[in-house]
């Protein structure tokens, strides 16, 4: 038996927001694989949750027609995995989710709520940053869109206002369409471990595949919130794709990472990974979009 | 408090049920409290071990973190539902005697759940695949190398092909 005061269970978006305006206090249960974890701790012990895990129309990804790749917030991580639409077009977030806790845990975790955490270490949020996604939110006023990078507000939270919840993310056809893309975790086990920092990278090439025409880099735990090396990205922009660039944008990206000292890892080292793992992650993405490594 | 039960209606081993739940409770508590459904353990109950995985739908999850009430509607698969009528057992829980796979038995409903997901799927798994497929349990026994036996030979037997050479190395009989 959990400890929950009340349990609320949603029929329909509209009645989600209706249950969260009404029960201001309750939080939002979705896979629950957080939620009723930190229940059990002790830590959301006697609160009143809304359960909008019934909510089937929260699932699955498909295509709008402005050509957005539209993920349902409660589409679980092992169907975001075997989607045909996230193999065909961003191949690494299917990658990225795979890499979350173990088999089962990756059948009822979902990309919203690892999202809605606000948690830095989250499997999906550097790959989410590294692809600009927007994030769709549900709530009295309607539905509003805002840019993942805005919704981090800091640890632990995010910006979902009372009444609030998400409903979709959005990955839009100028973020996906000719990038590359690669996600390295990088943690102490191969399964059921938190990421001590993982580093998404992504890239678009010009038509022979010489020139670095677009690269976008995101972190997780190198801050507080997932974040972006907008310095390195910068430094990587117009650059012939050659191991001297590559050196360059993963010394760069010390100019934009703040990891902390943890007993995960200490500054330091994360710091080199960061270097590392931002290097071997670019050269993953341009052999993918079709460029020449020599090694 | 305003509805602390609500009933649901389910599947359960191939049994439809219509049953009251508290809606404190998690599918580990219903299974083995009302149905007596002991394969499914209670280990860590924060979904970290597997020893209380079921399928949903044909998919593993733990059910100590998975809410009795989401069970409304769905067909849930313990152990006990793989027992044939005269409760022979099934091909793969065989596998597990026959690869000594089993010593104090605790993480092995959970590990045999997560095994009929895999060879449900009917695809053919590298050792490696395998591993990471059975991630999510933890044995303290055995050391895993018997379970991926079983689980291995198992599934070239259910795919008809023949068994590769360091398998065949390793039978017991």
């Amino acid at each position: 038996m959990y400890d929950i005061k009340a349990l609320y269970e949603a029929e329909s978006v509209a009645h989600a927001v209706q249950l969260l305006v009404e029960h201001k206090d309750a939080d939002i249960i979705a896979g629950g694989s957080d939620v009723l974890v930190q229940m059990r701790e002790g830590r959301r012990a006697g609160k009143e949750l809304v359960s909008i895990y019934g909510l089937d129309e929260l699932r699955g990804v498909s295509i709008d027609e402005d050509g957005a790749i539209r993920i349902g917030s409660l589409t679980s991580f092992s169907h975001i995995t075997k989607d045909p639409i996230i193999q065909k077009y961003i191949n690494v977030l299917g990658e990225a989710v795979d890499m979350v806790g173990g088999p089962q845990i990756r059948n009822i975790g979902t990309i919203g709520g690892n999202t809605c955490n606000g948690v830095t270490s989250a499997d999906s949020a550097s790959t989410l940053h590294a692809w600009d996604a927007i994030v769709e939110i549900a709530g009295p006023q309607g539905v509003r869109r805002e840019s993942i990078h805005e919704f981090y507000i800091k640890a632990k939270k995010v910006d979902l206002r009372p009444g609030e919840l998400q409903i979709a993310i959005l990955i839009p056809k100028e973020s996906y369409k000719g990038y590359y893309g690669h996600y390295i975790k990088y943690a102490m086990r191969n399964a059921m471990d938190i990421a001590t920092l993982g580093c998404s990278v992504n890239v678009k090439l010009s038509e022979d595949k010489t020139v670095i025409e677009d690269v976008r880099v995101a972190y997780g735990v190198a801050g507080p919130v997932p974040l972006r090396a907008v310095h390195a990205e910068e430094i990587g922009r117009g650059k012939a794709v050659c191991e001297e660039t590559f050196d360059q944008v993963a010394a760069a990206v010390l100019q934009d990472i703040a990891p902390r000292d943890s007993w995960r890892a200490s500054k330091a080292f994360r710091e080199h990974i960061a270097q590392v793992l931002c290097k071997r992650a670019l050269k993953e993405s341009v052999r993918l979009a079709g460029g020449a490594i020599n090694e | 408090m305003s509805k602390q039960f609500k009933q649901i209606h389910c599947t359960i081993n191939g049994k439809e049920r219509d049953v009251v739940v508290d809606v404190r409770a998690s599918l580990t508590d219903l299974l083995r409290n009302d149905f007596t459904l002991t394969s499914v353990k209670k280990g860590c109950e924060v979904g970290e071990c597997g020893a209380c995985t079921v399928l949903i739908d044909g998919e593993a999850f733990n059910s100590c973190i998975y809410l009795a009430v989401w069970a409304d509607g769905k067909d849930i698969l313990t152990l006990e539902g793989l027992m044939g009528p005269h409760g022979e057992l099934s091909d793969i829980q065989q596998a597990f005697i026959d690869e000594t796979a089993v010593q104090c038995g605790f993480c092995i409903p959970g590990f045999i759940m997560s095994a009929s997901e895999i060879l449900e799927s009917g695809k053919l798994y590298t050792r490696k695949e395998l591993r990471k497929l059975l991630s999510g349990h933890l044995c303290r026994c055995t050391g895993y190398e018997n379970i991926l036996n079983a689980v291995e030979k198992t599934m070239y037997k259910r795919l008809q092909l023949e068994l590769p050479e360091y398998l065949q190395d390793l039978t017991v009989k």
